[in-house]
């Protein structure tokens, strides 16, 4: 199935950093049991090649274990981890925190209270001579615009700040990988985008494997090239933020990523030269044309379909390039926030996300009747 | 005022509060970061001198300085004397007593410092005695004033140990609280009221220095 490739929210709109051929790619294979946490187990194998690879998933998955392993904080109970054919962990080696070179930016940033940021930033790099000190530490300043606040201490700068001076304080050790807990988490969206554009600036240069923890889907789309989808201690599914998000064939990624609309169907024909097929939804005469996929006709698939990819017409719609136009009765409009969930019953029934404007201009009522239009590509197909 | 005694008492309270750094900032580290299974056997011997009587503690370094023990065998190999009734015998003494009052504030600076810190720091590449000292001691500096300030102020008016191990040898182990019984023995109350204030007002200038130093709002000062 081709896909286009697309940046949910728009902030990185710069080119991809390229997949290498592995030479320099990180690669994980661990097995870590916890006997007191009610045996959770983490259990993860998957390779992050240099640009930004998103770990994903809900808290409590182990996100931060599989970091503090590959970091050395923790010991996996056996596997390998290993970079450019340097080995971290494996049958015989557990290299020391010290000796991995690993630039971490924990949660809570971890800055030293008590250093100025420029002390901070030299923390990693004390071993240097001055001059060679003064000028790295001047680079990456500059490179994170934090020149300006290289006397001040850590509580006298604003959250932003701080977590552009913890990202220059592990990315000036040159480290091989670099790892991210969820870096940004309490940003402005503004913020965010402008820290990140630096961290893909400077990673243009560097090429390093970047793993980056978050539970915001937003995130995985804004940021990723890659992402891992990690679900209690184990990966779930793994590829492009599209792929993966847009395309789940797991139903729990698909509930993790917020399908609104999940519904059992049946196919009933395939059309292999137009790439699509026709699905029945379960209890009723609702036909979707759907992307096609690895199915007999008669097989039995979920289709998930998010509310905000629906649209609701008042009078029958014509002349569409989407293929999938039902008709439906409003049953139930509810409002949260700036967004309005209209139910509607088109045999089964669907939650659509409107903009209050568009509830207002349409006159929206209970029991008014509508059309919905769905594109073939909105419609997501899991095993059932 | 017995001067002689009052210089002996600081020159031994000063040596006793130095040597507790150094022995003091290991032992606390190891109590604040050992996993080890057995450490609240440590701990409870380091807090011992809290809850023994002085005369059972200063019964057992008397015992343990003496010549019939290996320590006391093996300084008197070497300097021709034993260890009992000597200043070096009452130092060793009382660094022994005085070992909770440093240990304790120590490790519990050590406890409050941040395990992301320590754990960012041996990530950026430094070792643990480099994180120690650049990120450890810096943050726990009011733990460590308030250690040495307390074995200091311990140490000067220490009385039961000083007498078991140091007996009351003019200008060698005569410290002030012996010089205060004397002369209360002797029904020379002026002269024990006038050494006793002294005491009092270094106990209560060293003691009223920890509590301003522990304040939370100037606890970041000097050393902001």
């Amino acid at each position: 199935m081709a896909v286009e490739i697309e940046h949910g929210s728009g902030i990185h709109t710069g080119t991809s950093v390229p997949v290498s051929d592995g030479a320099d790619a990180l690669t994980v294979e661990i097995r870590k049991r916890f006997a007191n946490g009610g045996g959770f187990e983490l259990e993860a194998s998957f390779a992050v090649p240099p640009g930004i690879t998103i770990v994903f998933g809900p808290s409590g998955a182990g996100k931060t274990t599989l970091l503090d392993c590959i970091a050395g904080l923790a010991t996996p109970d056996s596997g390998r981890i290993a970079i450019a054919g340097r080995h971290f962990f494996g049958d015989d080696t557990n290299l020391a925190v010290q000796q991995r070179r690993i630039g971490y930016v924990f949660q809570d940033l971890a800055l030293f209270p008590h250093l100025s940021a420029e002390k901070n930033i030299q923390y990693g790099i004390a071993a240097l001579g001055t001059s060679e000190r003064r000028q790295r530490t001047n680079a990456i300043l500059q490179s994170f615009r934090i020149a300006h606040l290289r006397g001040r201490k850590p509580d006298e700068i604003s959250g932003g700040e701080r977590q552009r001076v913890a990202l220059a304080r592990a990315l000036v050790t040159d480290p091989c990988v670099l790892l991210l807990d969820e870096p940004l988490a309490g940003l402005d969206a503004a913020t965010k985008s402008n820290i990140i554009d630096d961290l893909r600036a400077w990673n243009q240069a560097h090429h390093i494997p970047i793993l980056y923890v978050t539970h915001s889907r937003e995130e995985v789309f804004a940021l990723g090239e890659r992402v891992v989808v990690l679900e209690d201690g184990r990966i779930v599914a793994q590829g492009t933020p599209h792929e993966v998000i847009s395309a789940p064939r797991q139903e729990t990624v698909a509930q993790l990523v917020g399908f609104e609309n999940i519904f059992n169907a049946t196919v009933v024909s395939t059309h292999e030269d137009r790439g699509t097929m026709t699905c029945r939804l379960a209890g009723s005469n609702v036909e979707l044309e759907t992307p096609l996929v690895r199915a007999d006709e008669g097989a039995t698939l979920r289709i998930g379909i998010r509310a905000g990819d629906i649209l609701l017409a008042t009078v029958h719609p014509s002349g569409l390039s989407a293929r999938n136009v039902i008709s439906g009765k409003v049953i139930s409009l509810a409002q949260h926030d700036m967004i309005v969930t209209a139910k509607v019953d088109c045999g089964v029934e669907m939650a659509v996300h409107l903009t209050l404007a568009a509830r207002d201009s349409l006159h929206l009522q209970p029991g008014r009747e509508v059309w919905l239009v769905v594109k073939t590509h909105s419609c997501h197909l899991m095993k059932a | 005022m017995d001067w002689q005694a009052f210089w002996l008492t600081i020159r031994l309270a000063v040596l006793v509060a130095a040597a507790l750094v150094f022995i003091g900032l290991p032992i606390a580290h190891w109590i604040t970061y050992s996993r080890w299974r057995w450490k609240f056997f440590v701990e409870a011997v380091v807090a011992l001198p809290i809850v023994l009587p002085p005369t059972v503690l200063g019964f057992y370094v008397l015992v343990a300085l003496g010549p019939r023990s290996p320590l006391g065998r093996w300084w008197q190999a070497l300097t021709g004397h034993t260890l009992a009734f000597t200043f070096e015998g009452l130092v060793i003494g009382s660094i022994l007593y005085s070992l909770p009052f440093a240990v304790q504030p120590f490790a519990a600076s050590f406890a409050a410092v941040d395990r992301k810190l320590i754990a960012a720091s041996s990530t950026l590449g430094a070792s643990r005695l480099q994180t120690f000292f650049r990120v450890i001691l810096p943050l726990s500096v009011s733990g460590l004033v308030t250690g040495i300030a307390l074995s200091f102020a311990h140490t000067m008016g220490e009385f039961g140990v000083v007498l078991m191990v140091g007996g009351n040898i003019p200008g060698v182990t005569r410290t002030v609280s012996i010089d205060i019984y004397d002369q209360v023995q002797a029904f020379n109350y002026a002269a024990a009221n006038q050494t006793a204030l002294v005491l009092l007002a270094i106990s209560f200038v060293v003691l009223s220095m920890v509590y301003a130093l522990n304040r939370r709002v100037w606890a970041v000062w000097p050393w902001k």
